[in-house]
């Protein structure tokens, strides 16, 4: 299995996408921007397009563009809190470095 | 490590583009934050673990402190401890019943009221400020970044110097308001009827002292507030005493009850009420020294008991429907706010009298901030295709003084803000050089009726003839419901404007019986009106007829004839003080034939000045 969700991340997921009324599942990419090159993309997925991996976790439809894969194989996403902040935090394997705020990084 | 959220498809922002945004209920007794996260709206909690945030502010020497610690202090520094200042908000000294306030007011030297404390004198407005600061401190933890705006609630009926007010608020706490947004609006957005048919909404709010009944009209994507009505002074606290009423008479209990026995009693009986929702019978045991007493209260007994109040409720439903001139069968939806909405009786009752199930499922003391946490996010641009841009409307109109005592109106009540729009005036005498411009509120034609907003002075107009300058007054209502007005000379370029901000404040009440007055003194008021213009019009003729006279009398007109004229404008003056507009009329008509002739002379004369010394050629 190339992705993974934890159970905290899975019941969130599911949750948020429950009360969004529609949606096929969740996307997760890179885009290249931000200050390390590259940038996480995490969205509500309405049409899967050809293109996409389709990949069921724990209940959970993820989506992940074939380009995208190549930097995310492997990857864990995971929701935590860190005090009065909560989110999703992607831990991959493929990364190298990343800014400062981890909301770019680099391979 | 940055935490990320679920964006909607295409619509990740670049990193450190993300725009964060909350909506924040500021309530009289409770506030509250929210934000959308992950594409759904929640309210953000403090650390504790709690979303609602006390309305109360306690001052010491040396700090402030907001929220449950502040509430707490209530009963043992009441001077200190201020709560409900919503209530203070925008009212000028005069407006308030300082008996009904724990604290010591002072009136400013504007008239404004100042709460005196250890800490100096405070305006309403930065004890507001104070609240908002502790939430949006909250937000920035929860959210892990600085603020771009929030949204604030206000009560439909608020008017401009509350409106005002809550802005400064936000300003003083470092806030950008993105938008002031009418409670009974963010409620209706948060249960997505913006996107809805269109149609009548009625937005029943029952909270823990205050009762308010609104009704919105929804049209082309507009909220417009149709009518408001309700009770300042009745909500769940009620229902509370009166099952302290209730235990205090079966248990037998006799006389005063001490301040701890009143508060044991108190808690006891808001439990009980809480339990009933959800249970049909509902066990109470008092167990102290002086008595032993258990009992069990029914939730029919519960509804009795409450069925004189909730009654009440229906009652300003009823009067507020009548007001908006709709029938309970045009009421698409009726949305459900405030935490007293969870009584089963008041549900029962309401959804009787709407013959309608109303919308409860989200929760009702939070419903108002998820919906201003929905419109923030859309405001601060999180979604930049998005369809709606909610709007308000004038809840009065807005206008100026003209000549006469007449109020023009600019900017008619109910269009949808932000609005501008412009008329031009021009000057009444001859080599006017300045000009005062008055802006009034309301719907009634002499401005006595009406209400003053402000005043400031156009000076610099070169000198015309009377009725030659063009000068074009601009009357702008910014998204908030705020006015801001200027005037220009349209040849000469010179421009004043103000900036309004009332000083003092106006109740619904006021607001409802300004409208009623207009309606109820509409055809006295066009007959003032007519008066006033008509005598005007004899102005505006003896005016000129004075110049003409004084420039051409003595060459064009024999003595007999300017003797006519002078005695006819005598009559004229005389008549015009009267309030006979008929007479007035008549008597500008008799000048107006008298005249005739002079005026022709006066055109032929300068005529011929024209011609002198041109040859026909050129003509």
């Amino acid at each position: 299995m190339a992705v993974t969700l934890s159970d905290s991340a899975a019941a969130r997921v599911a949750n948020y996408l429950e009360k969004r009324g529609a949606g096929a599942g969740l996307r997760l990419g890179v885009k290249t921007s931000g200050c390390s090159g590259l940038a996480y993309i995490l969205e509500f997925v309405d049409t899967i397009d050809e293109s996409d991996e389709v990949f069921v976790e724990k209940g959970v439809t993820v989506i992940i563009d074939k380009k995208s894969y190549v930097y995310l194989d492997g990857i864990e996403l995971d929701f935590v809190k860190e005090g009065l902040n909560e989110g999703f935090e992607f831990n991959n394997p493929n990364m190298k470095g990343e800014c400062g705020c981890g909301e770019s990084f680099s391979v | 490590m940055a935490l990320l959220q679920i964006a909607e498809p295409g619509q990740s922002a670049a990193p450190h583009e993300h725009k964060l945004a909350v909506g924040i209920d500021l309530g009289t007794t409770n506030s509250l934050v929210a934000s959308v996260r992950s594409g759904s709206a929640k309210t953000l909690v403090d650390n504790t673990g709690r979303d609602i945030l006390p309305s109360v502010v306690r001052y010491t020497a040396d700090s402030i402190v907001v929220g449950e610690d502040a509430a707490q202090q209530a009963v043992t520094d009441p001077e200190n401890t201020i709560s409900s200042v919503k209530r203070l908000m925008g009212k000028s000294f005069s407006d308030i019943d300082t008996a009904r306030i724990p604290n010591v007011l002072v009136e400013s030297a504007s008239g404004q009221p100042l709460i005196k404390t250890v800490a100096g004198e405070l305006n309403p407005v930065q004890v507001s400020a104070e609240i908002l600061k502790a939430l949006a401190a909250r937000a920035t933890e929860s959210l892990a970044g600085e603020l771009n705006g929030v949204v604030i609630t206000v009560p439909a009926y608020f008017d401009d110097a509350q409106r005002q007010g809550t802005k400064d608020a936000a300003n003083i706490a470092g806030l950008n308001v993105l938008r002031l947004l009418n409670e009974p609006t963010a409620a209706a957005i948060a249960y997505g009827l913006d996107a809805g048919q269109e149609g009548v909404i009625a937005v029943y709010d029952l909270g823990g002292g205050t009762f308010d009944i609104s009704v919105l009209r929804l049209n082309k994507g507009v909220f417009e507030v149709l009518a408001t009505g309700g009770d300042s002074a009745l909500g769940g606290d009620d229902f509370d005493h009166l099952v302290v009423d209730w235990i205090t008479t079966e248990a037998g209990l006799v006389g005063e009850q001490s301040l701890a026995m009143q508060r044991l009693l108190l808690i006891q009986a808001k439990q009980a009420k809480q339990a009933l929702t959800d249970s049909d019978t509902v066990d109470i045991t008092l167990a102290l020294e002086t008595v032993n007493w258990q009992g069990s209260l029914s939730r029919a007994t519960f509804d009795e008991l409450i069925q004189p109040l909730v009654k009440r409720t229906l009652l300003a439903c009823r009067r507020s429907l009548k007001d908006a001139d709709i029938s309970k069968d045009e009421v698409l939806e009726v949305v459900m706010v405030g935490g007293s909405t969870r009584v089963p009786l008041v549900r029962e009752k309401v959804g009787e009298f709407f013959a309608q199930q109303p919308l409860t499922s989200i929760n009702p003391d939070k419903v108002v901030a998820i919906g201003a946490a929905i419109q923030a996010d859309v405001l601060v641009g999180n979604k930049p295709d998005s369809e709606l841009l909610l709007l308000d409307v004038t809840p009065l109109s807005l206008g100026l003084e003209t000549m006469g005592n007449l109020v023009e109106k600019v900017i008619p009540r109910n269009t949808t803000i932000p609005v501008a729009r412009a008329q031009e005036f021009t000057t009444f005498k001859d080599g006017q050089t300045a000009m005062t411009i008055h802006v009034l509120q309301g719907e009634r034609e002499l401005v006595s009726d009406c209400r003053s907003l402000a005043r400031f002075s156009l000076t610099g107009i070169p000198p015309m003839a009377a009725g030659a300058a063009h000068i074009r007054v601009t009357f702008q209502v910014d998204a908030d419901g705020l006015l801001s007005v200027s005037a220009m000379e349209k040849s000469s370029g010179v421009s004043a404007s103000i900036q309004v901000k009332p000083s003092y404040g106006l109740g619904d009440d006021e607001v409802a019986n300004m409208l009623k007055d207009s309606m109820t003194y509409a055809q006295e008021d066009v007959t003032a009106r007519m008066l006033a213009e008509q005598q005007l019009e004899a102005d505006r003729v003896m005016e000129s007829l004075i110049v003409a006279l004084q420039q051409d009398g003595k060459t064009l007109l024999s003595d007999a004839e300017q003797t006519a004229i002078e005695n006819a404008i005598q009559i004229l003056y005389k008549i015009r003080q009267g309030d006979d507009r008929d007479a007035i009329e008549k008597e500008i008509k008799t000048v107006d034939k008298l005249t005739q002739d002079f005026a022709a002379r006066r055109m032929d004369a300068s005529i011929r000045k024209a011609l002198q010394g041109q040859s026909v050629d050129k003509v």
